[in-house]
């Protein structure tokens, strides 16, 4: 007999939700580390009241490498992607730097952002989310994409790197990358969403910060080719239905996805944000699905296999599925339907006091454009719409904002998505009441629920379930 | 390409180019790319659940325990139960039978997939982790064979193959639906 009649619960999931939490509060203790008063604007919880207590707070509650980052606050360095320069008392009594004959360029040293890993046993098998909290306007700096990978980072030479398009197709083909440049290209601003994103809040407010909670969610510009264009040069016999996608990593990543699909909106990119894209991001060549959850946009892509039938692989059936309360799962759920969340003010962040704050946040559906937000200051009360920062693109993230005079009371914000189909971004209990409650084990994926905020009349701001 | 963008792709040759004999139409087809080989495609495969492109070859569960002492059960526990451990993180691969109706499913090889064949694609694809494609199709089939056996899926004399595999029914094979989003109910 094996273990059926005495089901033990296995350890690696029950202790998912708490590795993140403490890896969060490592996050936020090397933040604190590296932030200077000066930037009390910014308004990191802590910072202006008490902050060499709550280090060492931090410390015991983080044990060794609390200790380790609050010994590192004595000799500076550079945060990642910067070069630490003195700081002259005028910038304008002294030659600054001079220009670099052949350069790259860095960060300022005042920037400190930085990706944060989910603490899965494996390193190799993880992901790392984007720090929301900070970011401006629509796009993410591309160090700092949000990352997935199954079988870490590979190394691939471009030069060596194809692209293999067979099955059900008239001509079997092979593109080098060099081939792939030679097409005509086209260049779309769009979302990536892992469906993952959110997986610890199902059943109580868990990570503190906007980046724990929604920093599975990136935007670039990607440049590439429709895959319209390679299937004009392939054909495509009778009865195609589907494409599967596979990886050069150690993973061999395999995702079967619906032809109308591909033929919609597919592009196989090999540009993100005017440069060849990131080695995290799938260097040389990835596919790119508008709105599709993450993982069906295979990175260190070299094939694709067209087919009558979807190919069942582990990534589609043992893995982003969504098991309901009810014992069924549902498979093949694509689409990242419409999402919001405030990311000024955030959770662990203080206002320091009453007065004006411009709130502004990110809004995205993977079912075409944004049509309007709405900000609430009463936790879904009262309504109010937002300005759109700029023109909603399709599939794109939209930057809104809401100018908000805080009296000093306590108050829970939300915000609300709209998108151009009509469908209102839900509650959490109404999700909860559709797919069960069995979350984040059963139910892991495609949590799009509004997020809440509350600001204590002290002007903490904490996650929390209103 | 149809009439109308021919159409279309002769005015603007009219228009900017007329009187030139240089007039370039609009490309359909672009010459670009070399024709696949059949050897650089026979290197891939992706198992369906019909199980086209399974290789030849067969195992058996007795085979596979030793494979799977070998080659899997640091990671992925002797008995199938999974490693936690920092560095390692191998899913439990058995049990859990009854347990995806509740507050803490259990999702394993044994009670949440719907096919076997995934299962020979996916070993054969990323296993062992540390080491994935190294393994002959004789040795996927015999762990494919013993996953299975240990789950009470096929019984211990089974023999796994091209033929067998596709035929195995696994316990959640009708466990899934269609994607019904957007929800119905939130339109009220
Ligand atoms: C070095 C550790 C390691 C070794 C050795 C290893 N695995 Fe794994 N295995 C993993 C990890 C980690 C994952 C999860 C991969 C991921 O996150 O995508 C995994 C996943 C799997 C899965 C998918 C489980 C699921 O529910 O989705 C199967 C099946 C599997 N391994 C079988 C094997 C077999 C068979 C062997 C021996 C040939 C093996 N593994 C060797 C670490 C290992």
């Amino acid at each position: 007999m094996n273990s059926d009649d005495k089901v033990v619960y296995d350890d690696k999931a029950r202790h998912m939700a708490e590795q993140m939490v403490m890896a969060e509060q490592r996050h936020i203790a090397q933040r604190l580390q590296e932030d200077c008063d000066c930037k009390d604007g910014m308004f990191p919880r802590h910072v202006i009241s008490s902050r060499r207590g709550f280090l060492f707070a931090a410390g015991s509650l983080v044990g060794a490498a609390g200790a380790a980052s609050i010994a590192r606050a004595e000799s500076p360095k550079a945060p990642p992607g910067a070069v630490l320069y003195d700081v002259p008392d005028d910038p304008t009594k002294v030659q600054g730097r001079p220009v670099a004959d052949e350069s790259y360029g860095t960060r300022s040293q005042f920037e400190t952002e930085v990706r944060m890993r989910y603490p899965t046993p494996n390193e190799n098998t993880s992901w790392s989310l984007t720090p929301l909290g900070k970011g401006l306007g629509n796009i993410t700096p591309s160090g700092l994409h949000f990352e997935r990978h199954h079988g870490g980072i590979p190394t691939i030479d471009p030069a060596r790197h194809n692209l293999l398009i067979h099955g059900m197709v008239d001509r079997p083909m092979t593109f080098s990358m060099a081939d792939i440049k030679r097409l005509p290209s086209v260049t779309r601003k769009h979302f990536i969403e892992c469906s993952g994103n959110g997986l610890t809040e199902w059943n109580k407010p868990t990570m503190k910060t906007v980046q724990g909670t929604h920093g599975l969610l990136s935007t670039s510009e990607w440049t590439g080719v429709q895959f319209a264009t390679f299937a004009r040069e392939t054909g495509l016999k009778e009865g195609a239905a589907w494409v599967l996608a596979e990886g050069a990593d150690a993973a061999v990543m395999t995702r079967s996805i619906p032809m109308e699909k591909m033929l919609k909106d597919a592009l196989i990119v090999y540009g993100q944000n005017g440069e060849a894209i990131r080695p995290e991001q799938g260097y040389p060549l990835r596919l790119l699905l508008p709105g599709y959850e993450g993982n069906t946009h295979i990175k260190w892509l070299r094939r694709l296999q067209v087919s009558d039938k979807p190919f069942m692989t582990r990534e589609e059936t043992s893995k982003y599925t969504d098991l309901l309360g009810d014992g069924k799962a549902r498979i093949f759920t694509l689409d990242m339907e419409a999402k919001s969340v405030i990311t000024f003010p955030s959770g662990d962040m203080k206002l320091p006091g009453p007065g004006f704050y411009n709130i502004t946040g990110l809004a995205w559906t993977g079912r075409g454009r944004v049509q309007s937000v709405d900000v609430s200051l009463d936790s879904g009360k009262t309504w109010y719409p937002a300005r759109l920062e700029s023109v909603p693109e399709p599939m794109c993230t939209v930057r809104f904002s809401f100018p908000w005079m805080w009296d000093g009371k306590a108050a829970v914000l939300q915000s609300r998505c709209i998108d151009e189909t009509g469908y209102v971004q839900p509650t959490l209990k109404q999700l909860i009441a559709i797919r069960g409650d069995n979350g984040p084990f059963g139910s892991v994926y495609h949590l799009n629920a509004i997020q809440s905020w509350a600001v204590s009349a002290a002007g903490d701001v904490t996650n929390v379930h209103a | 390409m149809s009439m109308r963008r021919k159409y279309l792709a002769f005015a603007i040759g009219i228009c900017l180019f007329s009187g030139s004999a240089s007039a370039q139409s609009t490309i359909d087809h672009f010459g670009v790319g070399r024709n696949a080989t059949t050897d650089e495609m026979a290197k891939y495969f992706s198992i369906p659940p019909s199980g086209a492109g399974l290789p030849p070859g067969s195992g058996t569960a007795k085979a596979g325990a030793a494979i799977f002492a070998n080659t899997c059960a640091a990671c992925h526990g002797d008995k199938l139960q999974g490693n936690p451990a920092k560095g390692i993180g191998g899913d439990r691969l058995i049990g859990g039978r009854g347990t995806l109706a509740s507050k803490t499913p259990v999702k394993t090889v044994e009670s949440y997939w719907p096919y076997a064949t995934t299962l020979f694609d996916y070993i054969k694809r990323a296993m062992p982790f540390d080491s994935p494609g190294s393994l002959k199709d004789d040795e996927v089939y015999s762990l494919v064979a013993y996953i299975l056996s240990e789950a009470k899926v096929i019984k211990p004399s089974e023999t796994m193959d091209a033929k067998t595999l596709p035929k195995v029914e696994m316990p959640n094979r009708d466990g899934f639906v269609p994607d019904p989003r957007p929800e119905l109910q939130l339109y009220r």
